[in-house]
């Protein structure tokens, strides 16, 4: 990569304090946080390698921002304990936050100031060494395509520029582990996908760690290794293949009138469990295609449309919560960090 | 010139260290660094709401020149032939200030609605220099404010004496940041622009009112004087108008009417005292905003 870019590799190249060890950049044991009766995090454990990307997947309400939040220091865990970048969470708090950058799902910028000087206002609060800032800027700025546009009041701005504005202020003080709290949401495929490419490069150039949440099965895959978090426990964590290879079974979904009888006929002649999910009766499968003549043949439920796909990350997650993320968010999880962040508003 | 040989142009001058990204620790360094970026956003947006400036001088100049300019003739008893735009002149500095910072603290509330407070309070600085530099921030806009309304002083008959101008300016810093302050901790709780505005009508009017800014103390009811000596703003208001009166030729009998002081069970309070006062309460005001901010 340097040879590719060396000017950019060499103003961007960091070190943040060498307080925390090359191993782990993040290291979760046994974090609880309670709300009053609620337990949103029951008691996680995991750690993040220094350089990969990691994602945290799950539906809202499973403890995603919560554990986020407590990770970034604004929440106090109720139990447990969190290193991040080598500094323990809530002993060393500012040690913590010298050395991470967020991104929220909800914009943080002043709409009243110009990109420019949002980011002046973050270089001075983290105390980014003075001399470096004009060139600290101009790189992270260039890096989202917002350079041209850096004197513009952020008022003017598009919800995807806003958005990477805010990774690019993210980066500015140069941190040793990005988090980003569902970097994509509410923004449209064309902006979502600049978004990752803007991440790929940045996993490129900068030697930084990645910790994001998000929803979108999709996006999970751009992760080197992802946590499925469920109802506030971690309910598996490996690579996205991995966790693929993991279900081994093809996920075949009937279109059919009478579901409940398809239910019923799938269990008494294949004994096979379907479930409901997104309106469709779902059952995984191993050699799914092999699977569809056999079907037609001897179900006996009119059917009216047939799918096959090769496990997804959709499958992983229902192999392990027995629901698509869909459904698990239809059914009306709240996280109470998210609550409580609305009702404060 | 054969011998000279250039240079091979893939030969590649050995590159530079790493500009290396160290953020300095924690301590009394960054802290201060937080109270001024704090304070000098405050200023820059200020600056850019060219349409607060001028509405938050609107209603000193209302009260100053319509009430006051309105009331003169059947006022004109009661003040000793000074024009009673003149009498309210001090108010009318201290009450450009006072809507003016208390617009400062409301960007409390809009920071948390715009989800900019987030940036703040997530920052390596203590919340302690964030609040200090919203107040700084917040008294000097007003301060400035003061300046603008103090610059109108000839048209009601009070020159430019530059002994005022420090001491009302000073004073007007001191006033300015007491209600930012108030206006901080109040901010921290109330969530919604509404409510924070109307709490701050309701309390600041009252407040206003009470504390002589518009009438002399001299000859009030008695439950009226006791409203007044508990109202902070008493101690900011008669120091202006000190001030600002030591400029006029007043009779005797005017000075005893419109400048009778403040008594505390017949004890006159001295100047310094009501300073006293003001400082001691902006000071609580910021203890228990900063508190609130720790808690937040």
């Amino acid at each position: 990569m340097s040879d590719v870019a060396p000017t950019r590799a060499r103003a961007i190249a960091l070190a943040a304090d060498d307080g925390g060890g090359r191993a782990s950049a993040v290291e979760v044991r046994g974090l609880v946080k309670r709300y009053g009766e609620l337990e949103a995090v029951r008691g996680i454990d995991f750690d993040v390698h220094a350089g990969e990307t990691f994602g945290f997947l799950g539906p809202n309400g499973a403890g995603k921002s919560t554990t986020i939040s407590m990770l970034c220091t604004l929440v106090r865990p109720d139990g447990g304990s969190a290193r991040v970048a080598g500094h323990d969470v809530v002993a060393e708090r500012d040690d913590v936050r010298r050395n991470i950058g967020l991104v929220f799902q909800d914009p943080t910028l002043d709409g009243y100031l110009s990109a420019a000087e949002n980011l002046r206002f973050h270089a001075e609060l983290y105390g980014v060494p003075k001399a470096l800032v004009p060139a600290r800027m101009q790189l992270v700025l260039e890096m989202v395509g917002l350079w041209e546009r850096r004197d513009s009041l952020v008022s003017t701005y598009s919800g995807g520029m806003k958005r990477r504005l805010e990774i690019a202020r993210g980066l500015l003080h140069a941190p040793r582990v990005l988090f980003l709290d569902e970097p994509t949401v509410g923004l449209d495929p064309q902006t979502r996908s600049s978004i990752w490419r803007y991440i790929e490069e940045l996993k490129a150039a900068e030697e930084i760690t990645i910790f994001l949440t998000t929803h979108y099965m999709d996006e999970a895959e751009h992760c080197d290794r992802i946590g499925i978090i469920d109802q506030g426990r971690v309910i598996a964590l490996d690579t996205p293949e991995a966790l693929k290879a993991s279900v081994g079974k093809d996920r075949v979904q009937l279109q059919v009138d009478d579901a409940d009888a398809a239910i019923a006929a799938l269990r008494d002649r294949f004994a096979l469990e379907a479930t409901i999910a997104e309106g469709h009766v779902t059952v995984a499968v191993a050699g799914g295609e092999e699977f569809v003549p056999r079907l037609f043949a001897e179900l006996g439920v009119p059917i009216r449309g047939v799918s096959v796909a090769r496990p997804s990350l959709d499958d992983v997650f229902m192999s392990y919560t027995g629901t698509t993320i869909r459904d698990a968010e239809a059914a009306g999880g709240t996280d109470p960090m998210l609550a409580m962040m609305r009702g404060r508003r | 010139m054969a011998t000279t040989s250039t240079a091979p142009a893939s030969k590649v001058a050995p590159a530079p260290p790493p500009v290396r990204v160290v953020i300095p620790p924690g301590g009394l360094r960054a802290d201060l660094r937080g109270i001024k970026v704090v304070w000098q956003r405050e200023l820059i947006r200020f600056w850019r709401d060219r349409l607060r400036i001028v509405t938050s001088l609107f209603q000193p100049l209302i009260f100053l020149f319509v009430l006051g300019g309105g009331l003169s003739h059947i006022a004109s008893g009661g003040t000793e032939g000074v024009d009673l735009r003149t009498f309210m002149f001090p108010g009318a500095l201290a009450m450009a200030v006072l809507f003016t910072a208390m617009f400062s603290a409301a960007s409390v509330v809009w920071d948390r609605e715009y989800g900019f407070l987030r940036e703040m309070l997530v920052a390596p600085v203590r919340r302690g220099s964030i609040v200090l530099g919203k107040c700084f921030g917040g008294a000097t806009v007003a301060s400035f404010q003061g300046i603008l309304v103090m610059a109108l002083a000839p048209l009601v008959g009070v020159p430019y004496a530059p002994l005022m101008i420090l001491e009302v300016l000073a004073l007007q810093l001191l006033l300015a940041f007491m209600i930012t302050a108030f206006g901080v901790m109040a901010a921290v709780r109330i969530t919604q622009m509404q409510a924070f505005m109307a709490l701050m009508q309701m309390i600041v009017m009252p407040l206003l009112f009470l504390s002589g800014a518009l009438f002399p103390l001299s000859g009030l009811p008695r439950w009226l004087a006791v409203l007044n000596r508990l109202d902070p703003l008493t101690y900011a208001v008669n120091p202006i108008r000190v001030a600002v009166f030591r400029q006029i030729d007043l009779t005797p009998a005017a000075r005893a009417a419109l400048l009778p002081g403040i008594t505390w069970f017949g004890w006159q309070v001295p100047l310094a005292v009501q300073v006293l006062v003001v400082a001691a309460f902006a000071l609580a005001m910021l203890q228990i905003a900063i508190w609130q901010f720790r808690r937040a």
